[in-house]
């Protein structure tokens, strides 16, 4: 019998050489006279140890990585095939990796184990099994077990979901949109991407059932440009599952309508914000709105539109399946449910940990992470992506929880962790940070256009030495300025990783830009 | 570079209506025609907006908004180097140093023999095994300066017809 073999098709496989691996474990085995069928999964997550190759035995799946194409003759000499665990990247029976088993992975349940594009596979994984529960209901009573499950918005605002499917379902409108925010634009995160690349019909599921819950037929997923992988495979995706009756006219021979297109974006960080992100849907260019009106009520050509997250949408339909109460049981406070985290940069074990709320930083960069990758003593983190703040080690035991975070003027955001070891200069970060809102704003007002603009040039007098006492109470006047008078989050946030540079690592500001920290 | 790149207001003409009665149709035909040209061909921007029934000053100021539309040619390969923090945290800038210095140009720019043009990206989602490079639409991970430079090796002895 022709044995399974698994090679991952995500972004992070494919760019550590997971297709080579996958050619050559064929032609090797094939020269042995060894029958395997190779599988093209998604990723589980674990990056670190991509590509990792799982053979299926009669006791389970048994992983090995990171793989390297000069390593597979002497797997496959070492038993590889029969799940064999004497080669040093040998890691054992998959659920058993550490990393792997310690988490609690409800809404990435299934990555990594199935064909991201099998509809059977998604099916034999209790794929469906909440869209066939939201058939069964009536709109309110989804919206209801969406609130109840306490789940808050993931793309960065925290605002609860089901409040919002609520204000959709209350505004008569002819027509109403679902829009999944695919935009992902914060470094240090790839959580949406895995969800896009490794289980798609979770997401198309999630926006069906909101389209279900809130009388909406036509849904759009706005993707950023820079991932074209996902592109490919949601397209497909939605073109296997309007075959199979679960998008389109008639939704598991219900009558129900829900239709389903994916819109690239066009590198522009901005564009995930909400609003911006509307226009930019139809056609314009990327100008923030002004809020009210909420796009609850007036969002995507002026209709009633539900904007959420790809994690937002993605967490539905096990509360759909499980129940409200299986999600809420996880969390601290009023962080119910799990984060999906991504630990990023210089870390030695990176990739997607998904945790019920209230873990410290330090567990999650020390016992998942490993630590820095380069060894060297970790100096800061930044948490929550461009926007987000750097944090000293004094701060890394605030539990992961949306409250705690907020009190010491830090985010979780989307969830990404971006370990920095003691080589960073703070104030060459601050400095990005500006420099990254001059490149991204949208230039609807002056604080953020211009303010980033002037934050650049005060940084690098700062850096050289000029006037530097003077420019420093400068930068901090600047930085007050933006958050108060900023339209949005662009202008408003990017103070945050500017002050927090500046605050717990203020000796970086006092020397030259190359020089030696004295 | 095959010959399906050449333009013409034909061509153009045939994305624009393929794509024009979409809702918020005008993304959609900038893509559509970046992908089939390498970049948005300046007689493209009076037929849009004809099509679609707004000025040439709209037009060019979308175009001009998002940072993916090109206006002018690209080389036979685009090199984009995330600069975003994951990646500076584990030596992206060390990296987008010495590609220029190698490649002898800046971002927005393409090298003489017209083989590579380089851009600046902020994430590629790859940000737990940078720093990241994305060659056309594959992405490559921890891209030392080292195998930058096996990278460009690469890019610069295959035939052309590889091109995606
Ligand atoms: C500058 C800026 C960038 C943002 N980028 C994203 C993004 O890439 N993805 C996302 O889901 N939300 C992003 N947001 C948050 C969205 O505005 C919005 O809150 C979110 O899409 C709502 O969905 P949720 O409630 O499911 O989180 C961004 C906000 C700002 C101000
Ligand atoms: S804060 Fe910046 S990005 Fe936001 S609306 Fe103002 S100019 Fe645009
Ligand atoms: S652009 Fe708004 S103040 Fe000038
Ligand atoms: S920060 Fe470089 S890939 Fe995300």
């Amino acid at each position: 019998m022709s044995i399974r073999v698994f090679v991952p098709r995500d972004t992070t496989a494919l760019a550590l050489g997971a297709d080579a691996i996958a050619n050559r474990l064929a032609r090797e085995a094939a020269a042995r006279g060894e029958s395997i069928t190779l599988v093209r999964n998604g990723s589980r997550g674990l990056a670190w140890l991509e590509p990792l190759v799982e053979v299926e035995t009669p006791t389970g799946r048994f992983a090995y990585g990171p793989v390297a194409l000069a390593d597979i003759p002497a797997l496959l000499d070492s038993g590889m095939l029969q799940g064999s665990v004497t080669h040093s990247l040998a890691l054992g029976p998959t659920e058993e990796i550490d990393y792997l088993a310690r988490q609690q992975r409800l809404t990435f349940a299934r990555i990594g184990i199935t064909d991201p594009l099998s509809i059977e596979d998604y099916r034999a994984h209790s794929g469906f099994r909440g869209l066939e529960a939201a058939l069964q209901s009536a709109p309110p009573d989804i919206v209801e077990e969406v609130k109840a499950s306490g789940l808050r918005g993931r793309g960065g605002a925290a605002f609860p979901t089901g409040i919002k499917w609520q204000t959709v379902l209350d505004t008569p409108a002819d027509q109403k949109y679902i829009v999944c925010n695919a935009d992902e634009g914060d470094s240090g995160t790839f959580a949406d991407r895995l969800v896009m690349e490794c289980d798609p019909y979770l997401l198309i599921e999630g926006m069906t059932i909101a389209g279900l819950a809130v009388g909406a037929t036509q849904g759009y997923i706005y993707l950023r440009s820079e991932y074209p992988l996902a592109k490919e495979i949601l397209d497909e995706a939605i073109a296997h599952a309007e075959q199979a009756g679960y998008l389109g006219e008639n939704l598991c021979g219900s009558g129900r309508v829900f239709h389903l297109e994916v819109r690239l974006g066009a590198g522009a960080y901005i564009c995930g914000e909400e609003t911006s992100l509307l226009e930019s849907l139809e056609g314009k260019r990327g100008l923030v709105r002004f809020k009210p009106p909420l796009p609850a009520i007036e969002g995507l050509f002026g209709l009633p539109t539900v904007v959420n997250n790809v994690l937002s949408l993605a967490a539905v339909p096990f509360i759909l399946a499980e129940g409200a109460e299986a999600y809420a049981t996880h969390g601290m406070g009023r962080s119910r449910g799990t984060l999906a985290l991504q630990l990023a940069g210089n870390v030695k074990r990176g990739g997607l940990v998904e945790l019920a709320f209230g873990t410290t930083l330090r567990t999650l960069m020390e016992e998942f992470g490993g630590g820095t990758l380069s060894d060297k003593p970790l100096r800061a983190v930044q948490v929550g992506g461009p926007l987000g703040a750097y944090l000293p080690e004094s701060q890394w035991d605030l539990p992961l929880d949306y409250e705690a975070f907020a009190a010491e003027s830090a985010v979780l955001g989307h969830g990404g962790v971006v370990m920095f070891d003691e080589s960073v200069d703070m104030a060459e970060q601050a400095r990005f940070s500006m420099e990254f809102c001059k490149v991204e704003s949208c230039g609807k007002c002056t604080p953020c256009r211009i303010g980033s603009t002037r934050g650049v040039e005060v940084i690098d007098r700062i850096r050289a030495d000029q006037n530097r006492e003077a420019n420093l109470a400068l930068l901090h006047d600047l930085c007050e300025t933006m958050v108060d008078g900023s339209l949005c989050a662009m202008g408003g946030m990017t103070p945050f990783p500017v002050q927090s540079a500046l605050n717990h690592f203020p000796d970086d500001f006092q020397r030259a830009a190359n020089g030696d920290r004295s | 570079m095959n010959e399906s790149r050449e333009w013409s207001s034909q061509s153009i003409q045939a994305e624009i209506n393929a794509l024009r009665h979409k809702p918020g149709a005008l993304l959609p035909i900038l893509h559509a025609l970046q992908d089939r040209f390498g970049f948005i061909p300046p007689d493209a921007v009076p037929l849009i907006a004809e099509s679609l029934q707004l000025t040439s000053a709209e037009v060019h100021g979308v175009i001009s908004f998002y940072h993916h539309f090109r206006t002018a040619p690209p080389g036979r390969h685009v090199v984009q180097i995330c600069r975003a923090e994951a990646c500076q945290a584990v030596g992206a800038r060390q990296l987008e140093a010495h590609a220029k210095a190698r490649l002898g140009i800046d971002y927005h720019q393409t090298t003489s023999d017209r083989d590579i043009t380089l851009e600046a990206v902020y994430c590629l989602g790859n940000c737990a095994c940078g720093p990241s490079v994305r060659v056309d639409n594959g992405v490559r991970g921890r891209v030392t300066p080292e195998a930058f430079d096996a990278l460009l090796d690469e890019l610069q002895t295959r035939p052309l017809e590889v091109i995606a």
